[in-house]
């Protein structure tokens, strides 16, 4: 009897979620897009996602133990970065650049920084601009669906070179059924991924549904010849924009924190998208917006800060 | 004896310019790309700081003390038009290669820093082995960088490849690359300094 009068310091009730089972349920998420990656580009994309997820869970380990730092491995966070890097990459690279990627992506975005928390930029997003920085021919070289070897451009990357475009039926964008990279291409795969996140209550709508619809919008208004006439349903079927959207412009540790802020970043992601796609070097601007975002949090984060109740 | 030797040594290592004062960024960004830019920039920069030390170091008597910095910046944009002038006529591959970092030596931080804080206080001798040792820590800063971005950004060094068959990531031969490893050379720097104390 004695010990249950005992008052403790708050929190008083408790959540059996913790950051190791969230991260695990997103790795669970992502497999429906992998599954469908290995379906569309065959074996490949296993072997990439696996040396990626093997790179970057030895690189936190070897790491960690290095520097004397408590084993963080099995949080499951380094297996999403893993997952998250190789799901940016086409399926035709050769496989030692998943695993430099996963290196740079986790030393220089996540542990140097402090690891998980401190890092403020999604890690797998800077190993996959590492990447496009230093191997840009890899990393445009795309494999067509269903047949080995044969390179074909990504939608956006023809749509940038002013091709004309075979035009692909929406269905097929929505299915995977063209070039692109590994994770990226399988829209109803994401989405289902996206919906066990969502059932979960792991992320909320606000980044996302911003980011997509002011994207939409944008290429609406400014995407196409003469304004109100861009074909908005191709742009957000196509590049990465719902993998980013869902899997990592939601990144925790990254985004602001109030709904107001995060608000702001999905309408800034996708300004940033749009932005790059219609006048950029680049074709597809998923991961460069929401790096920039990333970079712009902090400051987000000091102008949406909540009102304490009953303070001025 | 013993203190001019310490004010020579100082700038190599305990003061290097570039990753303990962390001056002079700009240049060391942008030319750090190949060791033989790295090597002429620094001597470049070398020469203008020793000449500007001294000469700030002689006249300093007679510079009235709410008009330093122009005499300052004017006696560094003789010395900087007399080096520029230099590598036009005897090196203008390198000339070029610099570019416009040659003339923004006259805004260097390192050069009107030592002016300011060293050169303005202390007699010629002393100044003459600052200015020359931070010149050396200044170079010896931009052969590390520029060797690691080139050999990264290019798999040669001096012109020479080193591994056959290596492909080297292009990244280090733009901006960011510059960026990361001199970030990364900084923490190292700080992190063997926190492991001596």
């Amino acid at each position: 009897m004695k010990d249950r009068l005992i008052v403790s310091g708050s929190p008083h009730i408790y959540t059996r979620e913790s950051v190791s089972r969230i991260m695990w349920t997103v790795v669970v998420s992502l497999i429906p897009a992998g599954i469908a990656g290995v379906i569309i580009f065959g074996w490949d994309a296993l072997w990439i996602t696996l040396a990626a997820v093997g790179a970057a869970v030895s690189t936190e380990l070897i790491f960690e133990l290095a520097a004397g730092k408590k084993i963080t491995v099995l949080d499951g966070s380094a297996v999403i970065t893993g997952i998250l890097l190789a799901f940016n990459l086409p399926a035709g690279v050769p496989l030692w650049l998943p695993v430099i990627g996963a290196v740079v992506s986790m030393v220089v975005g996540k542990l140097l920084f402090g690891g998980l928390g401190q890092n403020i930029f999604n890690p797998a997003l800077v190993g996959r601009v590492f990447l496009m920085a230093s191997w840009p021919k890899y990393m445009t070289t795309f494999t067509r669906p269903f047949c080995d070897t044969v390179a074909s451009a990504t939608p956006l990357a023809a749509l940038k070179e002013g091709k004309v475009l075979e035009h692909i039926p929406y269905w097929d964008l929505f299915i995977g059924n063209h070039g692109g990279c590994i994770g990226e291409v399988c829209i109803l795969a994401l989405l289902i991924g996206a919906a066990i996140l969502f059932i979960k209550g792991y992320i909320s709508w606000q980044i996302p549904v911003t980011y997509i619809v002011t994207t939409g919008l944008f290429m609406y208004v400014f995407g196409g010849n003469g304004f109100f006439k861009g074909d908005w349903l191709f742009h957000i079927l196509s590049g990465g924009l719902i993998l980013g959207a869902f899997f990592m412009a939601t990144d925790y540790v990254a985004t602001p924190l109030t709904a107001k802020g995060q608000i702001i970043f999905g309408v800034g992601c996708g300004v940033l998208t749009a932005v790059i796609r219609i006048w950029g070097g680049y074709p597809e601007g998923v991961s460069y917006a929401i790096l920039m975002m990333n970079a712009a949090t902090p400051f987000i984060d000091r102008y949406t800060k909540n009102r304490i109740y009953g303070s001025k | 004896m013993k203190s001019l030797v310490k004010e020579f040594t100082k700038g190599i290592i305990r003061e290097n310019p570039t990753f303990v004062l962390v001056l002079g960024l700009c240049p060391t960004l942008a030319v750090s790309v190949s060791v033989a830019n790295g090597i002429g920039m620094g001597v470049a920069a070398t020469f203008v700081l020793l000449g500007s030390s001294m000469i700030v170091s002689l006249v300093k008597n007679f510079i009235p003390d709410k008009i330093r910095i122009p005499c300052f910046i004017v006696v560094i944009a003789t010395f900087v038009t007399i080096t520029e002038l230099c590598l036009k006529a005897y090196s203008p591959v390198l000339d070029r290669a610099l570019g416009i970092y040659v003339p923004l030596i006259v805004v260097n931080c390192i050069v009107l820093g030592r002016a300011e804080a060293f050169a303005c206080k202390n007699n010629l001798a002393s100044s003459f082995f600052d200015g020359l040792g931070m010149g050396v820590g200044f170079t010896l800063a931009l052969v590390i960088i520029s060797a690691i971005r080139e050999f990264l950004g290019t798999g040669q060094v001096l012109g020479h490849t080193l591994i056959k068959g290596f492909e080297p990531p292009f990244v280090f031969g733009m901006p960011s690359g510059a960026l990361l490893v001199i970030g990364l050379l900084l923490g190292l720097f700080n992190l063997i300094k926190d492991r001596k104390r």
